[in-house]
């Protein structure tokens, strides 16, 4: 046994499957001093990990996890852990079906083959033992297969000490953290004392309490997962593999089956949400089987057991096949699904790398060293940083709420537009009473009510005359009034409620300075102007698209978006000089920010407002006080929705008057109250704007994106030498801008992509760029001002050819529907002179 | 014929053993629960002798309500139906437990005929009072023998086996008759899926008697101090060979 | 006085008698027609009669009745064996008084305290055991047993017995079949848990078991699954050891597991995991995976005896 080092580079706390990964690649990375410690014994302490089902299917709509999925795969394969075994989604439901014709579109945006769909009788011809009659179809995939976590967690542990660069010390406890000016220092453990500048939480089901020593959050939950093993079964006594049949997942019942040596493993999602708490798992000797392994509830299970005996009556049903394991395993959940990873907004050098599967480990251990040690990992991590959560996020009672609420939609079938139910009206903007009389329909972002479109609208829809969507899963999550408030806002003028902005006041000698090192746009501009501008990660890809207006000499105000708020944030604080010559303050409550664009928009302020909004008074890009009625108003003229208008900012116990003030003036004028159905899809797209998160992620450049400036600022920014090359090299992929030719299917149904989809010739054959990356469409939506249905897509330059026409198509539900390419790079197809906004 | 297997209820420890702040009772908010080994064994072969020869098997608990887990799970090893005694939280003492016990058996055999057989565990697991069965026997006038590990009826007679040192003590008792047995009397077969379903509709009739006083009166329950010791770590992997050798050889067995 | 039954002369007897001495009170001593004496009592009663020329506890326990309420003794006390146990049971039924299995401990006066074994000894239970004659049984091997010499009083009687107290009775000793050392009985115990991997795993640990001369043990999750029979486990429902050296590998050290080798005079621990529960049991561990330390203690042992053979 070796003695706890007093220094290390790095201390990696947890041997589950993510920690051995992260402490490996670590070394891999170049770091030759990381320590690696557990609390339980090796090679399983006794976390998840050391239960999990350990199969791995690789089709998931969301591409930064099939991105992880992947690279842990290849990890696997190299590390021979790996049995393919194939593995199929079943369909008992015609709704199921649709939603795996779905997951082709995403294998093959993802680049996942090969895949098919697969008949009743296909699939009973691969799983033998199957009760096929019961089935409408599936989604197989042979690349799924079935690791070892457990011995790839010891093979890496080795090759890390082997290399001489890890040492890793089991059943060693951590008791505390020492923090310093912000800085995690020390780690305190049951054999001593640690230095480290680098500390990765990598404790799954315990990460919140290790987190807490520190100060800081990692907001998950431990809950129930239940298995159960029967056996021998007959079928299996031959098979000479762990597992030689695919993995069912019986979607519709929430249950898989798979093979397991001569057993079968049944696990179920279908039970009642079982929530623990962290502080509630048990020492390791105080449990007869091993700490998150809880003692199995029968009456949970019981309900399932009809549905696996339906599905493989042959070997369920066989009298002579017996229960012979059973447990209420522990895994970590997340208010939003996704994992948690990344260095702790709260204590720098502290990292997370929790609440992450074994699918995702080794991806996750890979993209955790690269950013830990190069400031930025290869895949997009920004869904799992660790920095997305707001305040409320981080609170038991949110995690307990969303978790409650998406267990039981873990084999569910979830729109791209859904909305949560559990812990809403968190945060309402001053004009929430207002919209609620205009019959608002509120979603959600980062804790805010934003009204996506207001039934008192519904008028609209007819003297628009905008068609309904036929297709019940299109139509979802959607209304033509989104549609009709579109065209009166380009023909009158909109009012949107922005309130969910994050807003940041930059201040002090060194803001100017810290401002220029965050961003790509040049920051020393006039005081009174406004920059949108990108911020780059090191290899010069998207971190962030936001704007920043001068408001002082030594003063700036941020504004972004507030889903991204939190993590935006950061970035920011991190380029804080250490002399504290500047300092950020979080304004965002303190704000709050009416948008009014339109070709009226001008009318009506000017009714309002003595000061001059005229096209010469009052510029494009520019912001600068005004006064309405009583109020001093912070207006800024920039837009987000292709119109001429302004961003107005008034403190936000003023806001619901500034909202009054600004409808009563903007009635004679047509003014509608818009929702963010305008604002963030259709207004956008008809200028392809941008949006971070779709188009904007760290592995596309500026120059792909078709954002780059003609000149590149001299002060050294984030990205800066990685953007300087990125202009000198053929653009791999090009933001093009697509419209549906013809949206209607083959069952004579008008269809509409809803985002994600591939973008293919007209054959189906996958487009991709000499990155290896596919074509698929960033973003969707109707373009109502231009009578179509508009997607947004990075082709290879050779297909991104403005005006071509009938050589490519987007596949939505395994159909294909030709495409022109309608505009390429940044170039708008609505108002492509933007004389819109600057008259 | 009819066979009663009577079972009890117990936690699954781990390696450690914790009480209850009052000492009364073991922590068992992260344990299992089962039904005790030697017991489990009695149903399995109560369920053996029925499907051998027909008629009819029952299985009986003291026990929570929580206990009712366990009735079902004697039911999905092939137990017909379940009798429930439905306790409070106080344990009950072996004269208290026997007498209900009793109670029980009196009012089914009246309505339904006398078991030929009735089984217990040798001793529970966790109490290890080693007394209830033959009590119970006392009382109905029946033979009763313990600690069996092979339980055979042949015609009206039982024949049942001990295990002792030197072999095996046999004992052949008039029916009906009450027997003890042990864990290794037979391998216990894992439940179907099929027998767990059929087991959720099989009947159990609850009752709820009433808990004389206590003649082996628990006070509290205490952890014993652990030895003590501390083990001499010999070496690491293959390379400790040597050092267990030597330490073999002090002893004196090699 | 103290009334003790006593099976037979044995080390066990010997620990019941002088935890009957700690109760205080002249000690008397009743046997079932054995002939070997007892000794260090003042009177020791034998049973004869034909009903006692097999074992039969009914009888038995009619003939200890007898003498109870004959000489109304302050307690019964029997050795915490399956027999004693079964044959205080007996007399606990026949009397209706409470009995106290597997006693460590006892405390006399109102009320009487006792502490008794629970969960195979991982657990000990204080209690307070009424009735006017106290019924107990001792925890084998808590008590030291104690030679005391002094030629005690005998006396023979022939109890009444009643048809009923005749019906159960060892009618036919099977002898064990020959081969292999009885696991109880070895003198060192090799045994094996999960870790073993599948049936064929305990090769390796057949072959150390057999260089010493000893016996294959195994967790009760072994017998579970059906990879070696019930007559190996070890444990609290399986057989209890004794062996001068039990080298119990892989074996985490579950209670259930544990209170069947706590007479064992010293244990090794073949364990990966130096935190193990049996650690804190064990006096000697090798830290390190069964499949690589075994075969290594295995090849060692030959090493050690083909020099031993050599230097013959």
């Amino acid at each position: 046994m070796s003695t706890l080092p007093h220094q290390a580079r790095a201390v990696v706390i947890g041997c589950g499957i993510v920690g051995n990964s992260v402490a490996y690649h670590l070394t891999e990375q170049g770091w030759s001093d990381v320590v690696l410690i557990d609390k339980g014994p090796l090679p399983n302490p006794g976390g998840s990990t050391g239960h999990a089902s350990n199969f791995i299917f690789l089709v998931d709509h969301s591409k930064e996890m099939t991105q992880l999925t992947l690279e842990s795969t290849r990890q696997y394969h190299a590390m021979d852990v790996y049995t393919e075994c194939g593995g199929i989604e079943v369909a008992r439901t015609e709704e199921r079906l649709e939603e795996l014709r779905r997951r082709m579109a995403s294998a093959k945006s993802w680049g996942i083959e090969p895949v098919s769909l697969v008949t009743p009788a296909e699939i009973k011809e691969l799983v033998p033992y199957i009760e096929e009659t019961i089935l409408l179809g599936g989604f197989y995939t042979p690349g799924v297969g079935v690791v070892d976590s457990l011995r790839a967690g010891t093979i890496m542990r080795e090759r890390g000490t082997e290399a001489g660069a890890l040492s890793v010390l089991a059943n060693t406890e951590v008791h505390g953290m020492d923090i310093e000016g912000g800085r995690i220092r020390r780690v305190q453990t049951s054999r001593g004392t640690i230095e480290a500048e680098t500390v990765v939480i990598a404790c799954g089901v315990w990460s919140p309490l290790l987190a807490r020593m520190a100060g800081a959050h990692i907001p998950l939950t431990p809950a129930v997962h239940q298995m159960i093993d029967i056996g021998p079964v007959p079928r299996f006594e031959k098979s000479t593999k762990a597992i030689e049949f695919p993995i069912v997942r019986d979607m519709d019942v929430f249950m898989y089956e798979r093979q397991d040596g001569v057993g079968l493993e049944i696990g179920s999602y279908a039970h009642r949400s079982i929530l623990h708490d962290p502080e509630e798992i048990p020492s390791l000797g105080e449990t007869a089987l091993s700490p998150t392994e809880f003692p199995f509830t029968q009456s949970d299970f019981d309900p399932q057991l009809v549905d696996a005996l339906d599905l493989m009556p042959e070997i369920v049903g066989d009298e002579s096949v017996g229960v012979k394991y059973a447990i209420n395993g522990l895994i970590a959940l997340t208010p939003d699904g996704m994992p948690i990873l990344g260095e702790t907004p709260e204590v720098q050098g502290l990292w997370s790398a929790a609440a992450v599967w074994v699918k995702e480990g080794p991806g996750v251990g890979k993209s955790m060293a690269e950013w830990i040690v190069h400031g930025e990992s290869h895949i997009d991590l920004h869904t799992s940083d660790v920095s997305r959560f707001h305040a409320h996020q981080k609170t038991r009672a949110h995690v307990r709420a969303r978790t409650f609420e998406a267990f039981p939609k873990t084999y569910g079938i979830i729109h791209p537009a859904e909305q949560w139910s559990s812990d809403r009206g968190i945060r309402v903007s001053p004009m929430y009473e207002r919209e609620k009389e205009l019959g608002a329909v509120f979603y959600e972002a980062a804790g805010w009510e934003r009204p996506q479109w207001y039934e008192a609208n519904a008028p609209l829809v007819e003297r628009y005359g905008v068609e309904s969507r036929q297709a019940e899963w299109d139509a979802r999550w959607w209304s033509p009034i989104v549609n009709a408030e579109h065209l009166s806002m380009r023909e009158h003028a909109g009012i949107f409620d922005l309130s969910a902005f994050a807003i940041f006041d930059v201040k002090g000698a060194g803001a100017l300075d810290a401002l220029q090192r965050s961003v790509l746009a040049q920051m020393d501009v006039l005081v009174g102007r406004v920059v949108y501008t990108p911020v780059l990660g090191p290899r010069g890809g998207f971190k962030s698209d936001l704007t920043i207006m001068r408001i002082g000499d030594d003063e700036f105000r941020i504004v972004t978006g507030g889903a991204h708020g939190m993590a935006d944030r950061k970035l920011f604080v991190d380029q804080l000089p250490a002399d504290g010559s500047a300092a950020l303050a979080d304004v965002t409550t303190a704000w709050t920010t009416i948008g009014l664009w339109g070709p009226r928009a001008r009318d009506i302020l000017s009714t309002v407002t003595a000061d001059d909004v005229s096209n010469e008074g009052f510029a494009f890009g520019t912001c600068r006080t005004v006064e309405i009625g009583s109020q001093l108003v912070l207006a800024s003229r920039i837009s987000y929705v292709g119109d001429l208008g302004w961003e107005l900012y008034v403190p936000i116990e003023q806001g619901a008057r500034l909202w009054d003030v600004l409808w009563e003036a903007g009635e004679p004028h047509g003014l509608t109250a818009c929702g963010i159905g305008v604002y963030g899809a259709t207004g956008r797209l008809e200028k392809c704007y941008r949006a971070y998160g779709a188009e904007l992620e760290s592995e596309y450049t500026v120059v792909e994106a078709g954002m780059q400036r003609p000149k590149v600022k001299d002060q050294d920014f984030a990205g800066r030498d990685a953007h300087l090359r990125h202009r000198e090299e053929e653009p791999a992929a090009i933001l093009c801008t697509l419209t549906i030719d013809d949206q209607t299917s083959s069952s004579g149904v008008k269809r509409y992509p809803l985002g994600r989809e591939p973008v293919t010739l007209r054959d189906g054959t996958p487009l991709t760029d000499r990155k290896g990356r596919r074509s698929y469409v960033t973003s969707a939506g109707a373009g109502p001002s231009v009578g179509k249905h508009i997607l947004l897509a990075y082709l290879p330059p050779e297909h991104a050819v403005e005006g071509s026409s009938g050589e490519l198509a987007v596949e939505y539900m395994t159909e294909r529907y030709p495409v022109t390419v309608a505009g390429v790079g940044a170039t708008a197809i609505f108002d492509p002179e933007n004389t819109r906004i600057r008259s | 014929m009819r066979i009663l297997v009577c079972v009890k209820r117990v936690p699954l420890t781990g390696g450690k053993i914790v009480l209850t702040e009052d000492a009364q009772a073991i922590e068992t908010r992260h344990l299992g629960f089962t039904i005790s080994p030697h017991e489990e064994c009695g149903v399995e072969e109560a369920v053996r002798l029925i499907e051998a020869s027909g008629g009819e098997s029952v299985v009986l608990t003291l026990g929570p309500p929580e206990a009712v887990e366990q009735l079902r799970d004697a039911m999905a090893l092939g137990i017909d139906r379940a009798v429930h005694l439905v306790s409070d939280v106080e344990e009950w003492d072996p004269q208290a437990t026997a007498g209900a016990i009793v109670e029980a058996i009196r009012a089914d055999e009246a309505a339904n005929g006398p078991f030929d057989l009735v089984f217990f565990g040798n001793e529970s697991a966790d109490a290890g009072n080693y007394q209830v069965g033959i009590r119970v026997a006392y009382a109905l006038g029946r033979p009763v023998v313990t600690g069996l590990k092979g339980v055979a009826v042949e015609g009206d007679v039982v024949r049942c086996e001990q295990e002792v040192s030197g072999g095996r003590d046999v004992y052949v008792l008039p029916l009906p008759a009450v027997v003890t047995v042990l864990e290794g009397l037979n391998l216990p077969r894992y439940p179907s899926v099929p027998a767990k379903l059929r087991a959720q509709r099989k009947p159990v009739e609850a009752s709820s008697p009433t808990r004389p006083s206590s003649k082996l009166e628990k006070v509290r329950l205490v952890v014993p101090e652990g030895q003590g010791k501390e083990a001499v770590i010999l070496g690491h992997g293959p390379e400790a060979a040597p050092a267990v050798v030597e330490m073999l050889q002090q002893i004196g067995v090699v | 006085m103290v009334l003790v039954y006593v099976e037979e002369p044995s080390e066990l007897g010997q620990q019941a008698l002088a935890f009957a001495r700690e109760l205080g009170g002249p000690v008397h001593a009743f046997t079932a027609d054995v002939t070997a004496p007892v000794e260090g009592v003042e009177t020791l009663y034998v049973a004869e009669g034909d009903a006692f020329a097999s074992y039969a506890p009914a009888a038995i326990a009619q003939a200890l009745v007898e003498l109870v309420e004959r000489l109304s003794p302050a307690a019964v006390v029997a050795a915490g064996t399956e027999r004693g146990n079964e044959v205080l049971a007996h007399v606990a039924a026949k009397l209706d008084l409470p009995f106290s299995a597997n006693c460590v401990a006892a405390t006399t006066g109102d009320p009487f305290l006792v502490t008794r074994v629970r969960w195979g000894g991982s657990l000990l239970e204080e209690a307070h055991l009424h009735g006017n004659v106290k019924l107990l049984t001792v925890q084998p091997h808590v008590v030291a047993a104690e030679e005391r010499a002094g030629e005690p009083a005998v006396e023979r009687f022939t109890p009444a017995l009643s048809e009923a107290d005749l019906v159960v009775r060892v009618v036919e000793r099977v002898p064990a079949a020959a081969g292999g050392v009885s696991l109880a009985e070895a003198k060192v115990v090799v045994s094996c848990g999960r870790g073993a991997g599948s049936p064929e795993g305990f090769g390796i640990i057949e072959e150390l078991a057999g260089l010493l001369g000893g016996a294959v043990g195994c967790s009760r999750a072994v017998t579970m699954a059906g990879w070696r029979p019930h007559t190996d486990q070890v444990g609290q429902t399986g057989t209890k050891i004794a062996p001068d050296i039990y080298i119990a590998c892989g074996i985490s050290g579950a209670t259930q597991h544990m209170a069947g080798c706590k007479g064992a005079k010293a244990i090794l621990a073949v364990n990966t995991d130096p935190e193990a529960p049996i650690l804190a049991s064990a006096d000697y561990a090798a830290i390190g995976d069964l499949h690589e330390v075994v075969p290594a203690i295995s090849a060692e042992i030959r090493k050690a005896q083909a020099q031993k053979a050599g230097r013959g």
